[in-house]
This record gives structure tokens, C-alpha cells and sequence, in this order.
């Protein structure tokens, strides 16, 4: 009779019935129960098939460390793949599927793969794909069927519908695990009164005292601390939580399952929360991982470890087999035997121990096992699930020394030792180090004062001395975040016979015949399908280092990163080499502990919310006002204002020819606005300008550019000089972030000796353009206090004045070629005095424009912008050589003066104009007109518009010894529309070279 | 992720600061005209395995930048002092 359940016994719920659902059969289940419980009670044996040779498998853990039981679940924009069916919790209507078989698990065509099994090994794909084939051609053919036939889970394409979440905590203590030792340190450091977050995989707290059989001994003490725990307002306890990354400086990330086991989340609530904790101390109470066995077929459906199997019998009273063999090493299985037995099961212990322990040797013979000392399994043998074990004496290599006889059983419960949970102990950069008194890594002492470790993570033997160590370590840990109470005594566990691991261990692995050789395929991975033969394979090929071995074989790789089989890979490898584990070492663990959901990490920060959005001060009228947005790093900005029926080239080319013709108006907010406060402004600016700024007087304004310490363009913009130390600095959009830190770095670091503050005025004040021919007319009609007549306030000059009441200034200042002045209002008026500026306007014709238009309108008039600033052209490369004083120092002065950087060749800026009606493509390469297109060309595009002023397509370029080269016809070509125009190199001042527009 | 003790702010985390690199690095002065020594500053660094003293600027906080003590091998933090009361 196979597995089943129980007619009483468990943690479960036997009053509610659910109904799951695997492959369109129907589960029965209880709430309680996981959907490897109730798989396991319905007596479904296989549920997967392995990754490469499909081999059939079954559920082999009750935890975290599954390696086989990966299932689909749910289905359409909720499916997802590789989930591991000991770690579902049943809840009604549960859908599941097996994955990486067809057309189902029980009958996989694939697995005839397994006929390919010898030609499949370690290092199938570098031998295969490298060597006669030229190229990746033959790679790239092959891959899509290699990948269909091996692999795991097929992921949804849909989009998660879910929400997620993302919290920042802080805790002075962090008791990861709620096992005995993680009650007991989250009890202590509770109580000394300290901030204290326990954290639970698992959706009840207990950890091993949940396998023992229900309403036993342990039950009691659990409940206690569980009710004091509860009722401490500085404990914060999270179940369903899984603590996947342990970084540096004490932070830790931790995903909360809130809602995965139901069917889908209530309305508004988030699936799982991401917590960011950063924590003063913290206690590992992470407990230890049961090892497989390594023989013949030991991955077949049947197979189990033996704590799982004890699991299953107590926490769900499911019984995993009518007749059981345990094969064991250590003590730990016999009380699992044990359970078996009692509770019915026809029990064969194997222990590969010639002198078992006794008294415990006792119990399992009067509770009705049979023990057979210094005997292993050969081989699990039946298709597709284990029918019989053959089990024979062997000595203490695992090689069998007489005949092997056949037991029939529908279980073989394995235990080959336990490893410590070290994974996020070795994330902080520390390899744990192998004791061979316990048979398994252990952490290094105190190799971390602010880790502390407490119970099975450090091979404690049984529950009540790992409530005592997780006491002292939850006072230590608390004491050490400065709370230094007395914790009162603590009541103790009942003795928990179940982890008696570390009493004398073998240290047998895996059982083989006479001749050394494993009956019939024998897994040390199973996840990915890594035999003992791939290992022996690594080790003839010459791949003998753990790293080497890891990547060859892709041993420890899968989604359960070896949590099973790294240490008996390690064993096989030390074994090969006549060395022993210490010698060989081991590879490092790195987050995350369990698979973790993009979702989860990415939280809100999604779409719209990756980054914030800022807004200028005028925002809404332009919404209101129907302009289309655009994005501008992380500015919204208006990019044009469409008329009825009127497309982006259409509304842009009115805008701009408007400007020329009447007057227009653009929200400059998002320019960069530095104040340039001190004594030595004026020193300050002389030292980051190219050109002088000593002579600047109050009232007037000057354009600058700054270099970086490399000698290139960082930015320009222009700088007016409000009184006698304070100074107004505006930069581009996108470099006023950089501009300000560069500022700061060189006040607080290299110029100390500069009295001098710079501090971000962006968000104080809205700034309007408004230009055209009409600027000063409008102006003047709406401004009090101040006269704007071109020998009052003549171009670079700046004045204080009054619009509708509200003081702000004027400068007067082109960037679009025309009459044309700044407006600097304080951002509370600044969408009203837009609206004042709109209304006043009618007369004048005024216009808004859009940065399209701006962008039209500054590359007729050759002004660089971001997409020539591009942080690879030098001020030669821009044309604006002439504006660096050659009577100062200044940054990047004699960094630009390098070789490479005064090169004549470089590419230096250029208008292009083209004949053509379609629009010319930034990104273009130039080529001379007689040369093959090929290569890096002489140049590139870099900016291109409409030009409503000359009525041709226009564009910005760099161009190799381009100054020489104005009225040569050249190429360029799109290589991403293949697209080539013939273009006409021309000065970049398109028009008015001589500024008479501006300066009127 | 690192957290930094800022001087005016208290325990923060990384992803207040953004870094810039070795705080021993002088620049030359002003007046210098030798392109080896800009070459040097510029572009030249150490890449140590061990203590390390570094500037970084606490861009989300108070806006100061600091020199923080650094150990590139195990990440542990040491002191953490004002850039502009760095004593050279």
C-alpha cells in the first residue's frame, strides 16, 4: 500500500475539506496541509520529471531544500512555474500542473532522453558546440530544441497582476528562524527589552518541534513562548517570511508571503512584501538540512529524507509508506523508524554504523523495527516508483562486503548527517569551515561579532539544549545592542529525541557493489540531474576545484543552489582527489536563500513610479491648456501645444516661425538655478568658468561654460550678478544635479579656502522665455517700476520689476536668436502670472511654444544643447574655443590641452542642411559623398529639425576638419532605416549670425 | 548595502550617498601647469584590498561631502568625518 493518510494525527484541520487540483485530478486536502501533504495522502507518487533525463520524480523533503517536486501553479496571468510543492500551503481550488513533461508527468514522451543519458554528461555543451563546428551558427541551430527538451518550468507571458510592496524596518535584535533555539533568543532579547523581529519560513512558528507528533511533549513549552512572544509589544513577529539576503552593515531582505496561500489576494492588498531590515544584532537560528544518501535509483519516486518522512507522519498524519527501509548514518533516523513503526509501518533500519547506539537500537526493535548494523542500500529498484530496496552489509566506504538481499517497501527514508542552515551566515563574505567531530560545516566563532548562532545551525544536539543557546545568544545579542536586563530563567523544552545528529555520525555517503561501482544511476544533485559519474567525470577532465566542479558538472546550481547535495558533491570530489572536505573546501552561498519574486523586490517602483516625476510650477496650465508632455529626465515638459488636427511637425513648425514672426512664451522652470553667495563668488566662478567673470557688474549677465577635470564640455548657461557677493548660476535641465555636486565637492574638498556657498534654487522660482519680436512690447505693458528699452536694459543685462504685484526679475536674454527675456518668478506665481502673461498677450499675438519649438529655434541659431553637450566634445569641438581666457586658470585648462583633445581631425561642429522633404535622423553617420558607407565615418548628426526660418530640413553635426569644409556635399546615412540623404555642410549659425535679432 | 555614519545626520544608508572615489588624491593647485601632475589627479588611482579612505556625498541629506574609512576587502565601515575638517 503506498502513501496515505492517517485516520488521526497532525496538524491539520480534519473538520474542512478542500479540494485541490493536480493535472485535472482532484486532491482532497485540509487546511494545514502543504500540496505535497495532500499529494502525498492522495497517493500521488510522481509529480515531476527531472531536468535533463526526465526521470520520474516524487516529493523527497518537507521544505525549502526541494529539489523534485517542482509543480506549475495556477494558471493564465497568476501562473508560475518551479514552485515547490512542499512549500504550497493548501487552500480550495488550488490548480497545479507538472512541468518540463509531455504530455503529463506519469506517462513523458521526453524521457527518452534518458536513452541519451550517456552522451548528456558534464560538459555535454562544451565538448559538443566547441571543436568542429566554426562559429555559434551550430549552437544557435541546436538551442531551442536542447532548451524545450531540458529545462524546467515555462513562465507566464502575461503581466503579474499583483501588487507588491516594499517596507524599510529597524530592529535591535533579528531572530532569524522560530525554531526551539529562535523562540528562545526572540524570549530573551524580548524580554531585556529590545526592538525584536522574529522571522518564520514557515506559516506556524516551531520549526523541528512541529514534526513531533502532535499533542506531545514539546507542544506545551511551544505554546508558551509563543503567547509571551505575542504579547510583547516590542516583538514583531512575521510567519510566511523568508530572510533571503544578509548584507553588509547588518541589512537584511526578507520577502512575506502575505496572501500566496489563497487563490488570489483580497482587493488592494499586496501579494508579498519585500522588508529592507536593518538590524543591530542578529541571532541564525536557521537549523540544519538533512543530507541525502547517494545509490543506485536514489532518485526515484519513494525515496524521501527521513526527517521528511517523520514530517509528514506527525505534522500532516500522512504515512509516506506501508513498508519503510531507513538507511541512516547517524542517530537521527532511528527516531524516525521509530515513528514509522508506531504508527504502523513495517520498518527495516539500515545503519552503515557497524555498532549502533543501543538504547535507541532498543526502542526501534521494541517498537517493532528491524535494525541491521553495518548494512547500506545498494539500489532503489521499481519503475516508475520504489517496489523493493536491496539492502547489504557494507563496510565503512559504503562498498558492499556480501550478497545483497531485497526488501519490499514503498519508502526508503534517508538521512546522510545534516548540514547547518549557513547559507546567510557565508553571504557576509565567510566560509564556514568542516568539523568532522559533527560530520558538517559549522560557522566560524565569533567570526562576526554581530552575528550571533544558536541550535542546529550549530550542530546543537536535540531541542532543549538549543533553547538554552538561542537564550543566551537572544541575552547576548540584546546586551550588545545596549540592553543589559536580566531575562528571567527561562521554562525549558521537554528533550527532543528527533536531532540526536551529532552523536558519533558516520560519515558513509554512498553505498556501491562489491566492485566500487553504484547500482545503476546514482544522484549527488537532483535538481540537475549531476550523478556520481559527472562528478568522476569533473575529476578525470582535470575540473578538481570546487569552483571548477560547480561549473562543469553545474552541481549546486539549480533553484535550490545545492542545499542537498553540495557537501556529498564535496565528499565524492575529496574522496577523488585522497583528500579529505576540509582539504577540498567548499564553494560560497550567495542570496538569495530561496527563489525570490522580481515582484516583490521591484515593489511600487514600477512604471510610472520607478523614479519621481517633478513637475513645474506651471504644469497644470499646460495640461489644461491641451499641450502634449514630454519627458525630460525627470521632468514633465510641454513639447507642443497642438491646434485642431495639428501633428507634433506641424504644431512645432507654427510655434517657431511664430516666435520669429510675433512673440511666443516657454516655461524655462526646469533650468538648473544655483545661488553663488560669498566673498569669493566671483573667484569661484573665474575658477569653474572658461571665461572671466571679475569684471561682471551688478545688473548685467554673462553666458559661461564649464569644463569637467578631464578638459571636456560639462555644461553651460548663463550667470548674473545679483550684488556684490551673490551671483545666480542657471544650468541645462539635465546637468543641474551634476553641476551643483561637482560645486559642492570642490568648496568642501579642494578649495576650502574659498568663502563661498552654492545652494539649489530650482524649485524657488518659475521661469518664463518670452521672445519675438514683440517680447518688449508685451513686457512693457504688463511690467511696473522698470523701463525695458533697449538702452535701459540693453542684451546680458537684468533688472528687478513688478507683474500684477508680484516682484521678480527680468532677464534680458536669448536663447531662441530673438528679442527675448527671461522672466524669475517665485514659483507660488508663477502659473499665475503665465496666465497673466497669456491674457495681457492677446494684443501682441502672443503665443506659447512648446520645447520643440525651442529646440527649433536654438538650432537655427547653432546654440549647443544636451545632445552636442554629450560629454566627448571639447570646447574647439563646439566652436567656442574663443570664449576660454587665456589669463586664468581654470578647471580643465590644462587637461584640455592634451594631445588627443587639440587633435585638428576631431570632429568639430557643423550645420547640415539638407534638400530633401524628409527630416534628417539624429545618430546619422557622415561620409564623403564618394566613399563607401562603411565604418565609423568622418562624423555624426546630432541634433535635426524642420527650419520654418530657411524652409529646409536642418540638422547639427560633427564633422572631421569640418570649419574647412562649408558648402561640400556629403552623406548621410541612417543606418537603423537604412537611409542615406546628401546633405550640405554649412556654418551651424544658420540665422542671424550676426545676433541682430537678439541684441535690438 | 553599506551604511554610513554621516557626521550631521546620523546612521544612513548607501543609497542616500553616491561615491566618488580615493580621498587621499590632492588636487594640484590652481597655478600648476604641469599636464603630468592633472594626468596623475585625473586619472590615476590605487585600487587597494584593504583600508581605503574615500569621499562620499550625502546627496539625499544634508549635501556634505564626507571621508569615509573603508575596508574594500570585508566592507567594514570606519570612521566617517567632514570632507571640509579633513586634516591633510
Amino acid at each position: 500500500m503506498t502513501s496515505h493518510r492517517l485516520p488521526s494525527g497532525g496538524r491539520i484541520d480534519r473538520s474542512r475539506q478542500l479540494t485541490l487540483y493536480f493535472d485535472g485530478r482532484k486532491i482532497p486536502a485540509h487546511p494545514g496541509d502543504t500540496l505535497a501533504s495532500a499529494m502525498l495522502a492522495a497517493g500521488e507518487s510522481v509529480v515531476a520529471r527531472s531536468f535533463k533525463y526526465h526521470r520520474p520524480r516524487g516529493i523527497y523533503s518537507a521544505g525549502v531544500e526541494e529539489p523534485n517536486a517542482l509543480v506549475h501553479l495556477r494558471s493564465g496571468e497568476r501562473h508560475e512555474p518551479n514552485t515547490r510543492a512542499t512549500m504550497i500551503e493548501a487552500f480550495d481550488g488550488l490548480t497545479a500542473t507538472g512541468q518540463n513533461a509531455w504530455p503529463n508527468v506519469r506517462f513523458d514522451l521526453s524521457a527518452a532522453n534518458r536513452l541519451l543519458a550517456p552522451f548528456i554528461h558534464a560538459g555535454f555543451y562544451y565538448k559538443t558546440f566547441i571543436g568542429p563546428f566554426r562559429g555559434t551558427g551550430f549552437w544557435m541551430f541546436c538551442e531551442r530544441f536542447i532548451r524545450k527538451a531540458a529545462g524546467m518550468g515555462t513562465p507566464t507571458k502575461e503581466f503579474d497582476p499583483d501588487r507588491y510592496e516594499k517596507v524599510n524596518a529597524h530592529c535591535d535584535v533579528l531572530v532569524i528562524g522560530a525554531g526551539p533555539a529562535g523562540l528562545a533568543a526572540a524570549l530573551s532579547a524580548g524580554r531585556n527589552g529590545a526592538r525584536v523581529m522574529l522571522i518564520e519560513q514557515d506559516r506556524e512558528l516551531g520549526g523541528g518541534l512541529l514534526s513531533n507528533s502532535a499533542g506531545g511533549a514539546s507542544d506545551p513549552w511551544r505554546a508558551a513562548m509563543i503567547a509571551e512572544l505575542e504579547a510583547m509589544a516590542n516583538v514583531r513577529i512575521l510567519i510566511r517570511a523568508t530572510v533571503f539576503g544578509a548584507y553588509d552593515c547588518g541589512v537584511f531582505g526578507i520577502v512575506e508571503r502575505l496572501w500566496d496561500h489563497v487563490s488570489q489576494p483580497p482587493e488592494l492588498q499586496p501579494r508579498q512584501r519585500y522588508w529592507q531590515v536593518r538590524a543591530k544584532q542578529t541571532v541564525m537560528a536557521t537549523g540544519a538540512i538533512e543530507r541525502p544518501l547517494v545509490f543506485g535509483g536514489n532518485d526515484k519516486p519513494g525515496v524521501m529524507l527521513a526527517g521528511a518522512a517523520r514530517t509528514y507522519l506527525n505534522r500532516y498524519g500522512v504515512l509516506p509508506g506501508r513498508r519503510a527501509v531507513v538507511a541512516t548514518n547517524n542517530d537521527s533516523a532511528y527516531r524516525v523508524a521509530i515513528d514509522l513503526a508506531e504508527a504502523g509501518s513495517e520498518v527495516t533500519l539500515t545503519d552503515t554504523r557497524p555498532t549502533p547506539p543501543a538504547d535507541l537500537a532498543g526502542e526501534a526493535k521494541a517498537a517493532g523495527a528491524t535494525v541491521l548494523a553495518g548494512h547500506g542500500v545498494l539500489s532503489a529498484d521499481g519503475r516508475p516508483k520504489v517496489k523493493t530496496a536491496r539492502i547489504a552489509p557494507v563496510d565503512a566506504n559504503g562498498c558492499a562486503t556480501g550478497p545483497a538481499r531485497r526488501v519490499v517497501c514503498e519508502l526508503i527514508a534517508v538521512s546522510a548527517g545534516w548540514s547547518p542552515a549557513l547559507h546567510l551566515w557565508s553571504q557576509r563574505q565567510r566560509k564556514p569551515v568542516f568539523e568532522p567531530s559533527a560530520n558538517c560545516f559549522l560557522p566560524i566563532a565569533d567570526a562576526r561579532p554581530e552575528l550571533h548562532i544558536a541550535g542546529a545551525a550549530l550542530a546543537c544536539p536535540e531541542a532543549k539544549a538549543a533553547a538554552r543557546q538561542g537564550h543566551a545568544a537572544g541575552a547576548d545579542a540584546a546586551k550588545a545592542a545596549g540592553f543589559d536586563k536580566e531575562a528571567g530563567t527561562m521554562p525549558e523544552p521537554a528533550s527532543d529525541p528527533s536531532a540526536a545528529w551529532t552523536e558519533s555520525p558516520g560519515t558513509t555517503w554512498m553505498f556501491t557493489d562489491q566492485s566500487g561501482k553504484t547500482k545503476g544511476p546514482a544522484f549527488v544533485d537532483f535538481q540537475h540531474d549531476v550523478g556520481v559519474s559527472d562528478i568522476d567525470q569533473a575529476h578525470r577532465e582535470g575540473y578538481t576545484s570546487v569552483e571548477h566542479l560547480k561549473r562543469y558538472t553545474t552541481t549546486g546550481m539549480a533553484t535550490d543552489q545545492g542545499k542537498l547535495g553540495n557537501v556529498n558533491a564535496l565528499a565524492r570530489m575529496a574522496e577523488l582527489r585522497g583528500q579529505t572536505i576540509p582539504e577540498v573546501g567548499t564553494t560560497s552561498f550567495r542570496p538569495p536563500f530561496t527563489p525570490v519574486a522580481i515582484g516583490a523586490l521591484v515593489g511600487h517602483t514600477a512604471g510610472r513610479h520607478y523614479q519621481p516625476t517633478r513637475l513645474s510650477p506651471i504644469h497644470d496650465w499646460h495640461v489644461e491648456g491641451g499641450a502634449k508632455l514630454t519627458q525630460a529626465g525627470l521632468w514633465m515638459r510641454a513639447w507642443y501645444y497642438p491646434q485642431s488636427g495639428e501633428d507634433l511637425r506641424s504644431a512645432y513648425i507654427r510655434e517657431a516661425a511664430h516666435v520669429r514672426s510675433a512673440v511666443g512664451m516657454v516655461d524655462v522652470s526646469t533650468l538648473g538655478k544655483i545661488a553663488v553667495q560669498g566673498p569669493d563668488a566671483a573667484e569661484f566662478l573665474n575658477r569653474i568658468y572658461v571665461n572671466g567673470w571679475k569684471t561682471l557688474a551688478i545688473g548685467r549677465l554673462r553666458y559661461g561654460v564649464m569644463l569637467r577635470e578631464d578638459g571636456i564640455v560639462l555644461d553651460d548657461g548663463a550667470t548674473a550678478r545679483l550684488g556684490a557677493n551673490d551671483y545666480f548660476m542657471s544650468t541645462t535641465t539635465a546637468n543641474a544635479a551634476k553641476v551643483l555636486a561637482f560645486a559642492e565637492q570642490l568648496l568642501q574638498t579642494s578649495w576650502r579656502d574659498l568663502k563661498v556657498h552654492v545652494t539649489s534654487e530650482t524649485d524657488n522660482w518659475a521661469a518664463i522665455a518670452v521672445a519675438g519680436p514683440q517680447a518688449r512690447a508685451l513686457l512693457t505693458k504688463v511690467v511696473d517700476g522698470c523701463d525695458l528699452s533697449a538702452a535701459a536694459l540693453p542684451n546680458n543685462h537684468w533688472t528687478h520689476a513688478m507683474i500684477a504685484g508680484v516682484p521678480l526679475r527680468i532677464h534680458r536674454m536669448s536663447f531662441s536668436g530673438e528679442l527675448a527675456y527671461e522672466v524669475y518668478i517665485p514659483s507660488g506665481y508663477g502659473h499665475g502670472i503665465w496666465q497673466y502673461l497669456i491674457e495681457a498677450g492677446t494684443e501682441f499675438d502672443l503665443a506659447p511654444y512648446g520645447t520643440e519649438a525651442m529646440g527649433t529655434l536654438r538650432i537655427e541659431k547653432g546654440h549647443v544643447a544636451a545632445p552636442e553637450l554629450d560629454g566627448r566634445t571639447t570646447l574647439g569641438d563646439l566652436g567656442l574655443g574663443g570664449m576660454a581666457s587665456t589669463k586664468k586658470p581654470y578647471i580643465g585648462s590644462v587637461t584640455m590641452q592634451r594631445e588627443g583633445m587639440v587633435d585638428p581631425a576631431r570632429p568639430c561642429l557643423v550645420g547640415l542642411v539638407s534638400e530633401g522633404s524628409e527630416g534628417l535622423k539624429s545618430g546619422s553617420i557622415l561620409y564623403a559623398l564618394e566613399v563607401e558607407a562603411k565604418g565609423h565615418g568622418e562624423g555624426w548628426i546630432s541634433s535635426t529639425t524642420y527650419s520654418p526660418a530657411l524652409g529646409k530640413n536642418i540638422a547639427l553635426g560633427f564633422l572631421t576638419n569640418g570649419r574647412a569644409r562649408h558648402g561640400e556635399a556629403i552623406q548621410a546615412v541612417n543606418f537603423l532605416q537604412d537611409h542615406t540623404d546628401h546633405v550640405t555642410v554649412v556654418s551651424p549659425h544658420f540665422y542671424d549670425p550676426e545676433g541682430e535679432r537678439q541684441n535690438g | 548595502m553599506l551604511r554610513l555614519n554621516c557626521p550631521v545626520c546620523g546612521l544612513r544608508d548607501e543609497t542616500e550617498f553616491s561615491y566618488l572615489g580615493d580621498a587621499t588624491v590632492q588636487r594640484p593647485g590652481m597655478g600648476n601647469t604641469d599636464p603630468a601632475a592633472w594626468s596623475d589627479f585625473v586619472f590615476i588611482r590605487d585600487n587597494p584590498r584593504g583600508a581605503h579612505s574615500e569621499l562620499w556625498h550625502h546627496v539625499s541629506g544634508c549635501r556634505q561631502w564626507l571621508v569615509v574609512e573603508r575596508d574594500t576587502a570585508t566592507h567594514k565601515i570606519g570612521t566617517c568625518r567632514l570632507a571640509r575638517e579633513d586634516v591633510r
